[in-house]
């Protein structure tokens, strides 16, 4: 950076230098666990949704993004993750099931972020109709654990709604679904680039959701605009062992909590895939597809085939997610898998650092409390200055919400965690990076001191 | 961008001969034209052809005569979605000339118009003065007025929300801009509660006439399909055309035009050719929203009631009739917006006619139109007038 | 060195995680008023031109008891209650969600009475559903896990209201809509369901007999916003209408907001005898508007959502005598309602639009159900307590009408009222409060399943 003002590159200094103390020897273990201990002692004290219990379930929440940033070992970074997973997290969700259901939401798009960041981080394909497959997951279930069915298959409507324990094989179908709805997209589109992608796969999107909304006639399949009520459940199949331990939880919390896990699971499964993937010889085909589509092919990469597999594995991804929403909510309609939430999910992966996983991890999480938690309480709160309603803030979250976004683009263009290859480039392209982005305030360029232990 | 590139180079726009002026104004407004007839004429064949295979199939009315009857109106419909499209289309295929990215936030600047037109008829009512107000005069002023606050707010969107990203990785500028078009629709409700318009805003004119009867048709029988225009409907074309007229010549004459030529085709070079580029861009976008702008004021004559989210289906429309055409080529813009609005309307008006009620028209419009759009990149990759070779590496 | 380090914090992490969930119990017993803030206290805003009651000081400790009250309360009768709306506040159908929120305001303002008589403080918190289902579930998981509030207010939509139903049936909280007329709200079996509004099976009937028996209709062309609401109460129309020999030229779903023109050049050479919308006004003005212009010379026709003044505005000459159902009484029935009216307008610079007096009823019904099931109980209700109490509700008089609740939470007795539009060129909205009852019937709800 070359014309920093001294002011702030002191500032830079100072904040550098306390960065660098906290990282070394016992001090991050010290102050992880104090920070941990007080925020969790805190939280726990008093459960109830209040102002601060929402501060102090972000803050709970940073214990994890902390953990990530310290230098600490390994071992004790995947302790405190199960500790706080396993066990933090959902204990403080059977005290209060809001936050339990926030958590699990957060998983839920935690994964399409992951899902959606294969196609547009890793292989820089924008896919603006990402939800399309996530609707596909819903209302596969959807149609299958109720009534709908019977309405497809006239002649074999005593074997519909299927038992709830099919569940567990409808993930993997919807798996393979999903799969097969990524190919089949992918295979027409893909000799378009960029922008062309990206209105085709919007066009997608609005299809399945506009088939979602009409297709109660001439058969009804979908119900249309009612939407799908009553979806059917998995067994709670350990529900006797849990009671045998003694934890006296209602049906309601126990499904929260089976929700939470199964959600953590699938998460956890992606995150590993996904990890692999880009670590992999197609990780890294994709990345060259990326940078320069031309000098791939040139390269031998197999364009159609890395592509195709980018497709496949965002959509199966989303759409066993798809069916994991749709048992936990019950209930499902086609507004929930409108435009809007693919540019949510979209949002997520850019605002986090495309191609970055633990970016997009943090992006996804920061956007979903966001939206479902963090923007109403601050609307609410901000309604208390009596301030006419024509502008009271509780009916302006969206502006909120987008005001954020460009402010972020704005001073972390890169996104809040930037993928380390994305990282270089900018710092070093900073000749001709304008005016504005030198200015921004020093975060703008990641010192990575302490990143890395 | 379509870069004619016959004019050589060192011609000056005065030594150009008054012929290829007026071929470079008029000849991509002829291919315009060329293709409203041809999409007119193509899917009137198509339906007739429908309906006389299916004239068995509805015993309830005669299904060819129905046909007939609504379709000098279905074809007025689609031209009037037609050029709404290409006008907003211009919008979004100028900026991604200039600048390689969508500019989401461009259905929000067409809603602006929309809301500056209609506030514009508000307060002359509020001053008893609308009734009196002469209709052409009123048409013309909301228009400009449309104009001239669309095309500024897109320059302060641009200088806000997108200069300082020009060197972010290709997608940051897209949020940015989507964040961008969530800010302005809420901005513009909050803006409409408070000053007391409502959410739902009525666009008031002075009495514009009723419809303009054309002629009637003899369709077998003792019946006759008449043809009438709505005077908005062809306030709307007769606008359209004329900013379009403008466009190009603005485009295609002008030095202005030159310059955002060259911008689109490549920025650095043009810069060291003495071009101000961020004026440039800053002007294209003064441009995009300004024909945005007005497209809004037209719109809102024609429909007569707008909300602060009224901008956001036909912009994605409008985008989608961009990449039809070939995105960053002006005349593709057009071209597109105009087949995409000509498909609309007929499936709309006829698939219904057709299925028996089974397939609502309106809602399998959408349908229709991106899976042409599909079919047409699968065989065209870069839309319908695209360039094979303006793809750049 | 380092690994020692690590396994001892990671030894005190897990007996501080032991000493976290030991201590929680203790901890939780206390009810939460360590640090409740209070969004909007009732007491801070003086209600303007409320004749009829002064109980805006809640502070007050000191209980007067009831009238009707049999058994003393015994329990101490101190502590919050609080009373949830759940509308869109923003978003396109933010205006009348606004009007729920606000008229829920109102309420809690001027009705809460028999709760602040008996030590209670009360207080309103509104919630935004956004019209969106994923929200409306994520807000009623929020209030499900604060035990203060007693009762939901809502929701403008069906299709949320029915996603956040399973989330409120599994926490006992009741839900009573001020406008929720789809069927499957009261019938999906959900017990903490409560509505004061009719259904839109009984409307869609109201409206097919009264355009077939005093319209003289023959052919109708029905079109719905594919909502909940919308395609349900068209459905309904169908349905009684084929049964009844009616021609349905056509039945068309749009979620169009403006732009009409391909849905009404199919029906101009069917030309039928009249249109039904089921839907809202604000995309039903446009659409009348539109298809006048277009040269369609049917008569419209449409549910309780075109029951709003702004219609005329959007429509203008369009809707000029038009007919129109409703669920609900209009404001110029009870004088009761006209006072609601004034004060919304005073108090929020607008005219009061549809389902905020009903939202403004509701906080009466839950107000009075919570006061009976705190008396029964003596001290804080459960929710379970005020379900019941409202399941067994005493006539409650609203100003849009006299609500109690059947086994399945519709009202005993739903009025439903055909509506004349006075069409006034000078002052559209001042006309539509002129609006003409032209047909009353009291209707009780069908029999479920």
């Amino acid at each position: 950076m070359a014309q920093t003002n001294p002011q702030s590159s002191l500032q830079v200094g100072t904040w550098d230098q306390l960065k660098t103390r906290l990282n070394r020897g016992i001090w991050p273990y010290l102050l992880i666990t104090t920070y941990s201990l007080v925020v969790t002692l805190l939280l726990f004290r008093n459960p109830s949704t209040s102002r601060n219990t929402d501060i102090l379930f972000v803050l709970f929440l940073g214990i994890m993004l902390l953990t990530y940033k310290m230098a600490l070992r390994p071992e004790f970074k995947l302790a405190i993750a199960a500790l706080f997973l396993g066990i933090g997290l959902p204990y403080f969700g059977t005290l209060n099931p809001f936050y339990m259901d926030i958590a699990t939401m957060v998983g839920i798009f935690v994964v399409l972020a992951l899902g959606l960041n294969v196609t547009v981080g890793f292989v820089g394909l924008l896919d603006l109709g990402y939800i399309a497959f996530y609707a596909a997951g819903a209302y596969l279930w959807a149609i299958f654990s109720t009534r709908q069915a019977q309405n497809i298959f006239p002649g074999l409507a005593h074997l519909f709604p299927v038992p709830p324990s099919w569940f567990f094989i409808f993930m993997l179908l919807a798996l393979v679904v999903g799969a097969c709805m990524g190919l089949l997209l992918g295979s027409p589109v893909l000799r378009l680039r960029g922008d062309y992608l990206a209105i085709v796969t919007l066009g997608f999107g609005e299809v399945i959701r506009v088939l979602a909304t009409n297709l109660d006639r001439p058969v009804n399949i979908t119900n249309g605009a009612q939407g799908i009520r009553d979806i059917g459940r998995p067994p709670l199949f350990f529900e006797p062992w849990v009671r045998e331990m003694g934890v006296d939880l209602s049906q309601g919390q126990l499904y929260q909590l089976f929700f939470y896990f199964l959600v953590l699971l699938v998460l956890g499964f992606m995150i590993m895939v996904v990890y692999r993937l880009s670590n992999s010889r197609i990780g890294r085909a994709w990345t060259a597809i990326r940078e320069d589509e031309t000098a791939a092919i040139a390269m031998g990469v197999p364009l159609v085939r890395m592509k195709l597999t980018a497709f496949a594995v965002g959509a199966s991804f989303a759409a066993v997610m798809g069916t994991i929403f749709a048992a936990k909510q019950l209930f499902i309609n086609p507004p929930t898998f409108d435009l809007l939430r693919s540019i949510n999910v979209l949002s997520m992966v850019i605002l986090g650092g495309m191609g970055s996983i633990p970016g997009v991890i943090l992006g996804a999480t920061l956007v979903t409390l966001l939206n479902l938690q963090l923007l109403p309480r601050l609307a609410r709160e901000l309604s208390v200055l009596q301030i006419p309603s024509q502008f009271d803030p509780t009916q302006y979250q969206r502006m909120l919400f987008g005001l954020l976004l460009i402010l972020m683009t704005i001073f972390r263009p890169a996104g809040i965690l930037p993928e380390d290859r994305r990282r270089q480039e900018l710092e070093g392209n900073a000749i001709d990076v304008p005016a504005e982005i030198e200015q921004s305030p020093p975060q703008a360029t990641e010192p990575d001191v302490g990143m890395k232990s | 961008m379509v870069v004619q590139a016959t004019t050589g180079s060192g011609h000056l726009v005065g030594q150009r001969s008054i012929k290829t002026i007026l071929l470079e104004i008029f000849g991509p407004l002829l291919q315009v034209l060329m293709f409203v007839l041809g999409s007119a004429t193509i899917l009137s064949l198509i339906v007739i052809l429908f309906a006389f295979v299916l004239r068995g199939s509805r015993t309830d009315i005669d299904l060819l005569q129905g046909t007939l009857i609504i379709l000098p109106q279905v074809i007025i419909d689609g031209m009037v979605r037609g050029f709404l499209f290409a006008t907003i289309a211009l919008g979004y295929t100028m900026v991604y000339g200039v600048l390689e990215f969508i500019n989401f936030a461009h259905g929000e600047i067409f809603m602006v118009g929309a809301f500056v037109g209609a506030g514009f008829g508000l307060s002359l009512a509020q001053q008893r003065m609308l009734a009196d107000f002469p209709p052409l005069l009123f048409v013309v002023l909301a228009i400009l007025l449309g104009m001239i606050v669309s095309g500024v707010l897109a320059m302060l969107t641009e200088r806000i929300a997108y200069r300082p990203l020009r060197n972010a990785p290709r997608l940051v500028p897209l949020i940015s801009a989507i964040g961008m078009s969530l800010f302005l629709q809420d901005l513009v409700r909050m803006i409409a509660l408070a000053t007391g318009m409502g959410f739902n805003v009525r666009f008031q004119t002075p009495p514009l006439g009723g419809s303009l009867p054309l002629g009637q048709i003899p369709i077998g029988g003792d019946r006759f399909a008449s043809f009438s225009i709505d005077s908005r409907a062809l306030i709307f074309i007769v606008a359209a055309i004329i900013m379009l007229i403008g466009l190009n010549y603005l485009i295609n004459v002008t030095r202005l035009g030159k310059a955002i030529r060259a911008v689109a085709q490549d920025r650095a070079t043009a810069s060291l050719m003495g071009i101000n580029v961020n004026r440039i861009i800053a002007l294209t976008f003064l441009i995009g929203g300004a024909l945005g702008g007005a497209a809004g004021v037209l719109f809102g004559i024609r429909v007569g009631t707008i909300n602060p989210y009224v901008g956001f289906l036909p912009g994605l429309k409008a985008f989608t009739a961009a990449v039809l055409g070939g995105i960053g080529n002006i005349t593709g813009a057009m071209v597109g917006g105009i087949v995409l609005g000509f498909l609309e309307a007929f499936v709309a008006s006829y698939l219904s006619l057709f299925t028996r009620g089974q397939f609502a028209g309106a809602n399998y419009a959408d349908i229709a139109a991106f899976s042409i759009l599909i079919l047409i990149l699968i065989f065209r990759p870069s839309g319908l007038l695209g360039e094979a070779t303006t793809q750049k590496v | 060195m380092k690994r020692l380090v690590s396994l001892l914090t990671l030894l005190v992490m897990m007996l501080g995680f032991i000493a976290a969930c030991g201590q929680q119990p203790v901890a939780q017993e206390p009810t939460p008023t360590v640090v409740e803030l209070t969004e909007e206290p009732a007491t801070e805003e003086p209600a303007p031109a409320t004749p009829t009651e002064e109980p805006q000081e809640t502070e007050e400790p000191q209980e007067t008891e009831e009238p009707e009250d049999v058994t003393p309360p015994t329990g101490d009768f101190e502590g919050l209650i609080k009373i949830a709306t759940q509308s869109p506040l923003s978003g396109p159908q933010a205006a009348i969600g606004l009007g729920i929120r606000n008229g829920a305001e109102l309420g809690v303002e001027q009705l809460t009475e028999p709760l602040t008589s008996l030590g209670f403080t009360v207080e309103l918190a509104p919630f935004d559903d956004q019209a969106q289902a994923e929200v409306g579930t994520a807000n009623a998981n929020n209030i499900a896990s604060d035990p203060d509030i007693l009762c939901v207010n809502g929701h403008l939509n069906s299709g949320v209201a029915l996603a956040a139903l399973p989330t409120y049936r599994n926490a006992s909280v009741p839900m009573v809509s001020p406008a929720n007329t789809n069927p499957n709200i009261t019938e999906g079996g959900y017990e903490v369901a409560f509505r004061i509004v009719g259904r839109d099976d009984v409307q869609g009937a109201v409206a097919e007999q009264f355009a077939r028996e005093e319209l003289g209709i023959q052919s109708v062309f029905i079109i719905h916003d594919q909502t909940d609401y919308g395609q349900g109460v068209a459905e309904f129309f169908r349905q009684n209408a084929e049964a009844n020999g009616i021609t349905v030229l056509g039945f068309e779903g749009t979620q169009e907001q403006s732009q009409f023109d391909s849905i009404l050049t199919p029906i101009l050479p069917q030309n039928p005898d009249l249109i039904f919308f089921g839907g809202i006004y604000s995309q039903a003005g446009p659409l009348f508007d539109q298809a006048r212009r277009a040269g369609i010379t049917a008569q419209f026709m449409g549910p309780d959502g075109l029951d709003n003044a702004e219609l005329v505005t959007l429509a203008g000459e369009a809707v000029a005598d038009m007919y129109y159902t409703s669920v609900a009484a209009p404001v110029s029935q009870f004088p009761a309602a006209a006072q609601f009216a004034q004060d919304y307008q005073s108090r929020f610079n607008t005219p009061a639009p549809p389902f905020s007096a009903q939202a403004y009823d509701v906080v009466g019904i839950c107000v009075q159900a919570i006061a009976q099931a705190a008396v029964d109980a003596g001290g804080k209700p459960t929710r379970e307590q005020v379900v019941e109490a409202l399941r067994n509700l005493d006539p409650y008089e609203g100003i849009t009408g006299t609500y109690e609740f059947n086994d399945i939470g519709d009202p005993t007795e739903a009025t439903y009222f055909v509506l004349q539009v006075n069409y006034d060129p000078d002052n559209p909205e001042e006309g539509w409060n002129e609006n003409a009852v032209v047909k009353r019937l009291t209707i009780a709800p069908p029999e479920s399943e």
